[in-house]
């Protein structure tokens, strides 16, 4: 049974009976899942590792569609479109992802790396829209100042967190729709990890933020509405606060209370 | 758990120590016996061959076995030169690398990218095999195709034909091995993007594996700049300096048979095969080098 205790006016995801199966004999990694994504908020999908957070989030920007074995059914619709019917070319650039380690491209600069979803769809821009959309994308990360003398070093040079403020720099400059982050901070200090996440809190206004956390102060921090998944089912999901007061599932309120998880 | 461990601790220490002296005395021993062919090989051409390297012998073609001959009882150093094989070995593995570098690397995409596909393991396989086959017959082959064929004579395109396919199989493989080391979020970064997968294979792989590629290329060079079975029977050779692809073509290694063939000549031998093992060792070591930054 799912609680799905959440009314979502227009929302920027709707998610219908999604299953995703690695190859066609494996159980579903994420079994029939419904959801209403909120538009301009920050969701938070959480649960143990392994129950298919991770292969959730893949499915909202059709990554799983490079994997030819992996088997993907149900639908999602953005903005009322089903993403089927989008090319992944047009989805991925109406939502960004981030990943759970920093992976800027190793051999491009911090000002490639931030134009590189322009580049690599081959959208020629002229040097003055370039340079705006890089300043404005370094500054939506609050990494201009620090980067803004040493546009042209590697990406690889900078800190992890500063790493992983340019992969969403990068994901931000295409002015996506949403922005999907998979762990963004587990690979970082608590420094830069409270960075990131007033930065998402930050962007929201602009954008619909889906964020998969392990952590759930994170989640709890940040986040507006939150995903309980556990085995591939989405055990629970309603509005953050009543969720961590009141958790209806009591698989939910044992892995928010530490037993497990 | 042996009580003599507690009881007698520096007991223990000392025959630690001794065995470890034992052991790198033995590794000292082999290094050495590993070694001493390269530097008997070296030294060896150093002495006999640095006489013989002078200016003419970059900018002259080879001498005739008179002009040779003469020399060699009025006691003077062998004339001329062997700019005909640099420049026919230069000219070789030019073209050799056009036809096999572009070909190798689609193929080491094609491999990298079709990973487990049935017909990707044939491809492997019968690269593989490629590598086996001695050059001698990819020689013989070259001259069934093109000296036969198509330049009806011994030609340069022949031995350059030979070569790329000793090259091929060298490229296919350190281009498939280099791209697999790129980590996979990388790509997906670039798919992510909605980056056409040309452009993520143009913009992004290729950039990312430069040095691998380049280090592959260097080394398959290397390994075709000796080869001299195959251009006897393509190449054939030629006492002047040629550019053309259709006429018979000189060698380094070619030369050096040619030395060895000829008793007024072999003090040459030294020299030249001092030049090619020159050559190739700075070729290895700026791979090496190349490879070493990647890491
Ligand atoms: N590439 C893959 N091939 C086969 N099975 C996979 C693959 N990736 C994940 N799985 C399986 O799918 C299930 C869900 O994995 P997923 O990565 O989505 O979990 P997750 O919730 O993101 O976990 P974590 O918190 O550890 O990242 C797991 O049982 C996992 O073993
Ligand atoms: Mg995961």
């Amino acid at each position: 049974m799912i609680l799905n205790n959440l009314e979502v006016e227009n929302p920027v995801l709707s998610i219908k009976d999604l299953s995703v199966a690695y190859d066609k004999n494996a159980k579903n990694a994420v079994n029939a899942v419904s959801a209403e994504v909120k538009r301009n908020a920050i969701t938070a999908i959480m649960g143990p590792s392994g129950c298919g957070k991770s292969t959730l989030l893949r499915a909202i920007n059709r990554m799983h569609d490079l994997y030819p074995a992996i088997v993907t059914e149900g639908n999602i619709f953005l903005n009322g479109e089903n993403i089927n019917k989008i090319s992944t070319i047009e989805l991925r650039r109406k939502i960004g992802m981030v990943f759970q380690r920093p992976n800027p491209f190793p051999t491009m600069s911090i000002y490639d790396n931030v134009i590189a979803g322009y580049k690599l769809n081959g959208i020629r821009l002229k040097k003055e829209k370039r340079d705006h959309i890089v300043e404005e994308s370094l500054k939506d990360v609050v990494l201009w100042d620090e980067v803004k003398d040493s546009l042209y070093k590697k990406g690889t040079f900078l800190s992890g967190g500063q790493q992983q403020r340019l992969c969403i720099a990068r994901a931000l400059a295409f002015q996506p729709d949403v922005i999907l982050l998979d762990e963004p901070t587990s690979a970082l200090d608590p420094v830069a990890t409270s960075k990131v996440e007033d930065l998402l809190v930050k962007l929201k206004k602009k954008y619909s933020i889906v964020l998969v956390t392990h952590n759930m102060t994170q989640a709890a921090r940040i986040s507006d509405n939150s995903m309980f998944m556990y085995l591939g089912d989405l055990v629970e999901y309603g509005k953050t606060k009543s969720m961590f007061t009141t958790p209806q599932d009591q698989r939910t309120e044992e892995y928010l209370t530490g037993k497990f998880g | 758990m042996n009580l003599n461990v507690i009881a007698n601790p520096t007991g223990n220490i000392k025959s630690r120590i001794r065995k470890d002296k034992i052991y790198l005395g033995i590794i000292i021993v082999l290094s050495l016996i590993t070694i001493s062919p390269i530097i008997l090989i070296i030294s060896k051409l150093i002495i006999k061959g640095i006489r013989q390297i002078n200016l003419s012998f970059f900018t002259e073609t080879a001498p005739d076995t008179l002009e040779a001959m003469t020399a060699l009882s009025n006691n003077e150093i062998i004339p001329g030169g062997i700019l005909n094989g640099i420049t026919g070995t230069i000219f070789m593995v030019l073209m050799a690398s056009l036809m096999a570098i572009p070909v190798g690397i689609l193929i080491g995409i094609f491999l990298y990218e079709k990973g487990e596909k049935r017909y990707a393991n044939i491809i492997r396989d019968i690269s593989d095999i490629m590598q086996g086959i001695p050059s001698i017959v990819l020689g013989l082959i070259a001259y069934l195709w093109i000296v036969k064929n198509i330049t009806n004579g011994f030609s340069a395109l022949a031995g350059s034909v030979s070569l790329a396919i000793m090259m091929l199989p060298l490229i296919i493989r350190s281009t498939e091995e280099t791209l697999k080391m790129i980590p996979q979020t990388i790509k997906e970064a670039g798919f992510a993007l909605g980056a056409p997968y040309h452009k993520i294979i143009l913009k992004v792989l290729i950039p990312s594996s430069l040095s691998g590629l380049i280090t592959g290329i260097l080394l398959a060079i290397s390994r075709i700049l000796g080869e001299t079975a195959p251009l006897m029977l393509t190449a054939l050779g030629s006492p002047v300096v040629n550019f053309y692809a259709d006429k018979p073509t000189s060698a380094v290694p070619l030369l050096i048979w040619e030395f060895y063939n000829d008793p007024n000549m072999v003090d040459l031998i030294w020299s030249s095969s001092l030049f090619l093992m020159g050559f190739v060792l700075t070729l290895n070591i700026i791979s090496k080098r190349i490879a070493a930054k990647r890491k």
